[in-house]
């Protein structure tokens, strides 16, 4: 093998090393909010990632940082999720009760919006849910299961985490801190 | 007459072909489909309620009369490309298809150069090979007198 052949082979060879380099290393700086959950639950508080996504509740899309200002119950479900349908009243009892500075958002994730539809109807529904039928947002909040709920202040950070079933008491105190945060 | 044979034989490949596009079953469509929340796995391989979720709408699909091209389209809708188990032959998941033959075939033509390169480097004459030098004359007595010494 020529001299020139075998340096432009090494030369290839220490390229393509240092592009996966880089490219790891911008996955791990740019890791799209994977920590979300995990940094929630160590105490932490992390900026919530935003996303524009379609209504299912009314036509029309809902953008989470058109919600700053407000308290946002972040609650991740879908309609095939059995644990989803427990906690669906709950949500329901929160989103009735808060006083207009509180919202509770639906991000209905993996599902069929038509079976998503019509869990809505079957437990009464009436909070603003968005279809995440792509799932674009699982990655950025690092759910590891389905249901999730973050609680996010007026400031857009999320201050608290409830992985599974939401509880009345766990909405309340979710509420509260992201309140007065 | 193998011009006949030939468009027989593609007749009779064409036909199940168009029946399953028309009426596909849950079976043949649970390999071609992605369990939503499950990775790597089809719908065949997956029991759980997201996978389910998905077997019974295409049930209600097929039932409805979709074919098979129309349950998938709906199925992308819903939860996009990664919901089919092969990539779109189109757009940028082309590359999925393609990529991998450039692949093959770049480095069977890179395998293919070197070994042409080293088996065109043996055959090629080697440079003659420098003429002995002649020892210096008092070197040559001097052997001569070391191997005179250990004969006697």
């Amino acid at each position: 093998m020529s001299a020139r052949l075998k340096l432009g082979a090494q030369g290839l060879a220490v390229l393509l090393v240092a592009g996966l380099l880089a490219l790891l290393i911008w996955k791990v700086t740019h890791g799209n909010g994977g920590g979300v959950a995990a940094k929630v639950d160590k105490g932490k508080t992390a900026a919530a990632p935003n996303f524009t996504l379609s209504r299912l509740d009314r036509p029309g899309h809902l953008q989470l940082d058109s919600l700053r200002g407000k308290a946002v119950v972040l609650n991740f479900w879908a309609s095939w999720c059995y644990p989803c349908n427990k906690e669906a009243p709950a949500l329901e009892r929160a989103w009735r009760g808060g006083d207009g500075r509180v919202v509770v958002l639906g991000v209905d994730v993996n599902d069929l919006s038509g079976d998503a539809r019509k869990f809505m109807r079957e437990h009464g529904v009436t909070y603003p849910i968005v279809h995440d039928g792509h799932n674009v947002t699982s990655g950025k909040y690092g759910l590891t299961g389905l249901p999730e709920t973050f609680f996010v202040d007026p400031g857009g950070r999320v201050v608290a985490h409830v992985a599974g079933q939401v509880t009345a008491s766990q909405l309340r105190s979710g509420i509260d801190k992201a309140r007065q945060a | 007459m193998k011009l006949l044979a030939v468009l027989a034989a593609a007749l009779l490949l064409a036909a199940p072909a168009a029946a399953s596009e028309q009426h596909p079953t849950l079976l043949e469509l649970e390999n071609q489909i992605m369990c939503p929340v499950c990775a790597g796995e089809t719908l065949a391989q997956s029991d759980s309620p997201a996978a389910a979720q998905v077997k019974r709408y295409i049930q209600r699909r097929i039932a409805a009369g979709d074919t098979r091209s129309q349950i998938k389209r709906e199925l992308v809708a819903q939860y996009g490309t990664r919901i089919l188990a092969a990539p779109p032959r189109h757009g940028f998941d082309l590359l999925a298809w393609v990529l991998p033959l450039v692949l093959i075939l770049g480095g069977a033509a890179g395998m293919g150069l070197l070994a042409w390169r080293w088996t065109r480097g043996r055959d090629e004459p080697r440079p003659p090979e420098s003429p002995e030098r002649p020892l210096d004359p008092e070197l040559e007595a001097r052997v001569d007198e070391e191997l005179w010494r250990l004969d006697g």
